[in-house]
């Protein structure tokens, strides 16, 4: 259990029955009067955000989530499957749970899904993934200019500025955090 | 240099400009005292009982007190015969921490006796504009918004301020028990942001130390000052009546029991003193909030050299 003293930024709660995390926390006091603890709330499940106070005797349940390792096996409608890789049952999440990591999927990749009392609700990829580059435009050997970039597609349909020497079928490094691209890829 | 030396050198050096502001207003507030014959005192940090207050709690020191404010001991030295005095001294809180709070900070006090809370308000105005001016400021920043200094300031009440920025009125927020958080989220950001601003006339039950209005006696005779939306300090006419103050030192006591706070003993020489003390206004004013809005700082950690965390 959790009291209004212990809420800060990043802080993960249960109220209503859902998870949320703080996403701006400040402590204010009106000279005279009470404590209040102002609060800007992320809900983990829909995305929705709301502003609550909070007064110091407030107590709160803190939010069950854990993170487990599972591979990404197909989409099937609007729904991604994953497989624990421990006891091989299947986890779905929708379009909206994934968001852009979408981007960055490839099959049989190992995902951390989040899960809330152990229901899958979001998903978090590796800092780093390497993707294959499938349509790019010849490089111009005429363009040497430093830091010209061009826009490629990758295997997963997303598509990325690079380098304007980066050519088709080669393997390119990606930040998953940023989208952008790292260095090409040897191999 | 090793390179956590080097660090704390770099925070510390980064605040100068801030401190030697800081500097010159404390400066500038003593002088503005003297020049108008106040007395600059200095009473006990270390209390065996801080006045009893619902939502303050004091910080322990031994089996005393740290003060949370110098009211009571200023008011005994007004009731045995010093008419105008000042003190700037630290206070200290417990749990109070945020952008605008530090459980160590710095006070203004002062008391004037003959004087009521609209001849305070007007003191407090003379006083802020006397620093201004010696530190060559005519506005101030805060969040984003130019605030004018140029008397006169605004002056609103309580019952005002709620039915023009407020959903409800003052009454209905506190028969709710949502009057603190009426005042922080719709009141407070609409004051003082184009004029500082007087907020006064507190419902009876927020009154704290102050005398209450004797043609509405719904209503204390008590203000606060906000200037963007800060607040920066609270005065009062003074309750000069022994019996009606045991009765709200009471009240106060017994909520705090019921928080299971620490517990205070009647400040009964306090009490007592109460019956010489003449009619009289006091003020308590922030003076880390005005230096934060003097030099434009964010929060009040960038007007400190040290904050309870980087020491």
């Amino acid at each position: 259990m959790y009291t209004a003293s212990d809420l800060r930024k990043g802080l993960r709660l249960k109220i209503d029955g859902e998870p949320y995390v703080i996403t701006e926390f400040n402590f204010v006091k009106p000279g005279k009067g009470q404590a209040l603890y102002r609060t800007k709330l992320k809900n983990m499940i829909n995305g929705n955000q709301y502003e609550r106070s909070f007064r110091s005797v407030d107590t709160f349940e803190p939010a069950d989530l854990r993170e487990k390792t599972m591979q990404y096996l197909y989409k099937e409608g609007d729904k991604y499957c994953f497989m624990d890789n421990e006891n091989y049952e299947q986890v779905y999440l929708t379009e909206d749970q994934v968001g852009d990591a979408v981007n960055f999927m490839t099959d049989n990749i190992e995902v951390e899904i989040l899960l809330f009392e152990d229901r899958p609700i979001g998903i978090s990829l590796p800092n780093f993934v390497e993707l294959v580059v499938t349509e790019a435009e010849p490089w111009a050997k005429g363009d040497t200019a430093a830091g010209s970039t061009k826009p490629v597609k990758v295997q997963t349909g997303y598509t990325i500025q690079v380098p304007t020497f980066v050519t088709e079928g080669e393997k390119i490094r990606i930040d998953t955090r940023t989208g952008e691209y790292l260095t090409r890829v040897k191999g | 240099m090793n390179k956590l030396h080097q660090d704390d050198h770099f925070l510390l050096a980064r605040k100068s400009q801030v401190l030697q502001t800081r500097a010159k207003l404390i400066q500038s507030i003593r002088f503005f005292f003297i020049n108008n014959g106040f007395l600059e005192v200095e009473t006990p940090l270390r209390i065996p009982s801080p006045a009893p207050e619902e939502n303050i709690d004091a910080l322990t020191a031994g089996n005393w007190f740290l003060q949370t404010s110098p009211e009571l001991c200023m008011k005994r030295l007004v009731a045995a015969g010093y008419p105008r005095i000042f003190q700037i001294s630290k206070c200290f809180r417990a749990g109070e921490r945020g952008d605008r709070h530090l459980p160590e900070y710095t006070m203004l006090e002062w008391y004037v006796a003959g004087f009521n809370y609209q001849q305070l308000m007007d003191q407090c105005e003379a006083l802020i504009l006397s620093v201004a001016g010696d530190l060559g400021i005519a506005e101030v920043m805060r969040q984003n918004r130019k605030i004018n200094l140029t008397a006169p300031w605004e002056r609103i009440s309580v019952a005002e301020a709620f039915s023009k920025y407020a959903p409800l009125t003052s009454e209905d927020a506190l028969v709710r028990d949502f009057f603190d958080e009426t005042l922080v989220d719709h009141v407070e950001p609409n004051l003082g942001m184009n004029k500082p601003a007087f907020i006064y006339d507190y419902p009876a039950r927020l009154a704290s130390l102050a005398k209450l209005k004797v043609e509405n006696p719904a209503v204390g005779e008590r203000f606060e000052l906000y200037i963007g939306g800060m607040e920066i300090a609270n005065g009062f006419s003074e309750l000069t009546d022994a019996g009606e103050q045991r009765q709200r030192f009471e009240e106060a006591l017994k909520t705090r029991a019921a928080k299971n706070w620490a517990r205070y003993e009647m400040p009964e020489k306090f009490l007592r003193s109460l019956d010489s003390l003449p009619p009289c206004a006091g003020i308590a004013l922030g003076i880390d909030r005005l230096v934060m809005l003097m030099t434009g700082a964010a929060t009040i950690d960038d007007v400190v050299a040290f904050t309870p965390e980087n020491l």
